[in-house]
């Protein structure tokens, strides 16, 4: 009853698309394969197309209500339900659920004689009564090509092959196709050429001993898709393709703050530590105590109810679990509170995209907020470091637009002058932790530098790193005369400057008293000068005095004789 | 199954068994390879086994759960089932030479 012009325009212009169930693919394709044509599915032997194909099926069976026909040229319906049963897919049952319908088409080229003129009418009846039994949506031809070794008539099988195809538009089902890889062509008989819509490429490469799988999207017609290739893998839970390769920097920031778990490291962080969801790495040489700080961060994050995941690529969980016992640091408990979760495997365990998927799933699964990759650099020995740097890329930007603070620990070589990691990841992260020996005096110490922290005042201060028995510790370095003093002649420069201060304490007192002998001395001094002057001054007032006496003496002696003199007259 | 079946002895003469021919020919309805074919079989039949064969034509399209049963790709079909061993032939059978090779039987025999 309502009016939708606008929709229904649109849904008639836009090629509708048949979901693969498949992890990933539906979002490199925009939405699945081509509904109602066929696709091409290509690729070597071992390549995974006959269970990508049965994937297709039982997805389109099991969730979108789309029953299947499988037409198998090569395997018997219980061979392949015995592959498929690995993954969880009861085929059997499918089949008596009328979800899914098998047929083994067997064609023996010995037990036939071509007598003239034929067609594949036998084939185009089985199929359709197939499809007509339990309303099929999904048709899978694997592989077709079988019917070119069974019979000789080329121009028969193309001419057919084709009809087959436009028959199969015509049913109006989604068919995937496959095909084997040829020498110079995408199928040994040129299947590419009836197949115009969709063909998809699965590469098996190996390099190194290691072995990466690989998909690619040839051609989509009607249909935007990714045209890189993308890496797959094959496990327990199916195919998953990965098209992690996002190039727009566009996932949202945080301004949160997550603390490091060393107070003193928060420090030099701005007071308040890492941004949330940022990319931290942590490198050094051999022994610095990268793990440590990945420990002590984990433990962090855990005490605060955060979960974590812990990629360890050197130890075992047990290993790090008693070796962080030793620093205080109680991982055990994260455990069995279930806040952590450790996967520990050698890097050469897979190649490098099936870490990155591993990684991956297991995030989506434990929704972690932190995760630590310990160490990167021995992933090294799967990969180019171009690879490795184009994994570790995509895997922050996976990360990141998840929210999930990483932090990544990298060894660093001695004769390293640039510092910079072998992974050359130094650019691509947010925060970077630098762990170095400062070697002098015939011992080693840690000292840690930030050397770079995106978006936040960080200290410029080289601080020395200490592992006790009660966890990290950060230590203001000595800057003597000579440069940084670390360890114990940073414990000799304190003494030193205790002594030296005694002493200078003894001086001070031992002048002070010298000036004040020297100013009773120069009192006493002062006091004989007084007395000489003051004898000098009795000296001078009795000749003063005498003189007076006498002048006074012989003026009475006068007025005496005048007065005489006078009586005499 | 009981259409279109030839009888043209009767075929529970055990001695006459193990040179008794039994024929099973599946056509697609009746396209112009299935019309040649049932012709050619015919005519061959009569002219090399005649009196010691029996042949079912059969078209799929009346029993389309057959083909998968069957393992029928290409049409027509003529399945030998007796004399052992079986064997399979595809085409119109216009090609005289190859259905009696087929078929176990030699040309100059009867000529």
């Amino acid at each position: 009853m309502s009016f939708e012009p606008s929709e229904s325009r649109d849904r008639f212009k836009t090629l509708s698309k048949a979901q693969t169930g498949i992890r990933g693919l539906d979002e490199i394709t925009a939405g699945g394969l081509p509904a109602g044509r066929p696709t091409l599915i290509c690729g070597a032997a071992g390549s995974g197309k006959t269970l990508f194909s049965v994937e297709f099926l039982v997805h389109g069976a099991m969730e979108h209500g789309e029953p299947g026909v499988f037409v198998a040229f090569e395997e018997k319906a219980e061979e392949l339900g015995v592959n498929v049963a690995s993954l969880g897919f009861d085929l059997e049952q499918m089949q008596r659920d009328k979800l899914i319908r098998i047929d083994h088409v067997h064609i023996e080229r010995s037990e036939i004689e071509e007598t003239g003129e034929y067609n594949l009418d036998g084939l185009f009846i089985r199929l359709g009564y197939a499809i007509d039994s339990i309303g099929a949506k999904r048709v899978v031809l694997d592989t077709i090509e079988s019917l070119f070794a069974g019979l000789t008539n080329l121009a028969v099988l193309r001419a057919e092959l084709r009809r087959l195809f436009e028959w199969l538009k015509e049913k109006k089902v989604t068919t995937i196709i496959t095909g084997e890889k040829g020498e110079a062509t995408l199928t040994r008989q040129g299947l590419e050429e009836y197949v115009s819509d969709c063909v998809i490429l699965l590469d098996h490469r190996v390099e190194n001993k290691i072995s990466t799988r690989l998909l690619r999207i040839v051609k989509y017609r009607g249909s935007v898709h990714g045209t890189n290739e993308y890496p797959f893998l094959i496990d327990e839970e199916g195919i998953s393709v990965l098209p992690v390769t996002s190039l727009r920097l566009s996932h949202p920031v945080s301004s949160e703050r997550i603390s490091s778990g060393i107070p003193a490291l928060d420090k030099m962080l701005g007071g308040k530590g890492f941004f949330k969801g940022s990319s931290v790495l942590v490198s050094g040489t051999a022994g610095t105590g990268k793990t440590s700080i990945a420990g002590s961060f984990i433990d962090s994050v855990c005490k605060e109810g955060i979960r974590a995941i812990y990629f360890a690529f050197e130890e075992s969980q047990h290993q790090i679990v008693r070796n962080m016992q030793s620093i205080n640091i109680d991982l055990q408990s994260h455990l069995d509170k279930g806040l952590l979760l450790f996967n520990a495997s050698r890097p050469t365990l897979n190649g490098l995209e099936m870490h990155l998927i591993t990684i991956t799933k297991l995030v989506e699964k434990f929704k972690p907020g932190v995760v630590v990759l310990d160490p990167i650099s021995n992933l090294i020995t799967v990969g180019s470091t171009s690879e490795v740097k184009s994994l570790l890329t995509r895997l922050i930007d996976y990360l990141q637009s998840k929210q999930i603070t990483v932090m990544f620990t990298a060894l660093a070589l001695n004769e390293n002058k640039t510092e910079q990691t072998d992974e050359g990841v130094s650019s691509l992260v947010d925060a970077w932790i630098l762990v170095r020996d400062i070697e002098s005096n015939g011992e080693r110490n840690r000292g840690l530098y930030v050397m770079k922290s995106r978006g936040m005042k960080h200290s410029n201060q080289v601080r020395e790193f200490v592992i006790t028995d009660e966890g990290l510790k950060l230590v203001e370095v000595f800057l003597g005369p000579d440069g940084v003093l670390t360890g114990s002649a940073r414990e000799t420069q304190r003494l030193l400057e205790k002594t030296s201060e005694a002493i200078r304490d003894h001086a001070v007192s031992r002048k002070d008293r010298e000036i004040e002998r020297k100013r009773l001395i120069l009192e006493s001094k002062i006091a004989s000068l007084k007395e000489e002057f003051e004898s000098l001054q009795e000296e001078l007032n009795k000749n003063y005095i005498e003189e007076e006496l006498k002048k006074s003496i012989m003026d009475d002696n006068r007025k005496e004789l005048i007065r005489k003199r006078d009586d005499q007259i | 199954m009981n259409d279109g079946i030839h009888q043209a002895q009767d075929w529970n003469d055990d001695d006459g068994m193990d040179d008794h021919f039994e024929l099973n020919l599946y056509i697609a309805g009746a396209s112009s390879n299935s019309v040649r074919a049932v012709a050619n079989v015919k005519e061959i039949c009569e002219q090399y086994i005649k009196d010691r064969y029996t042949l079912r034509v059969i078209d799929v399209h009346q029993e389309k759960s057959l083909a998968s049963r069957e393992q029928l790709v290409a049409l027509p079909m003529l399945v030998k089932l007796r004399p052992h061993p079986e064997r399979r032939l595809i085409g119109d059978m216009s090609d005289t030479k190859r259905v009696l090779k087929g078929l176990g039987v030699s040309g100059e025999q009867y000529d």
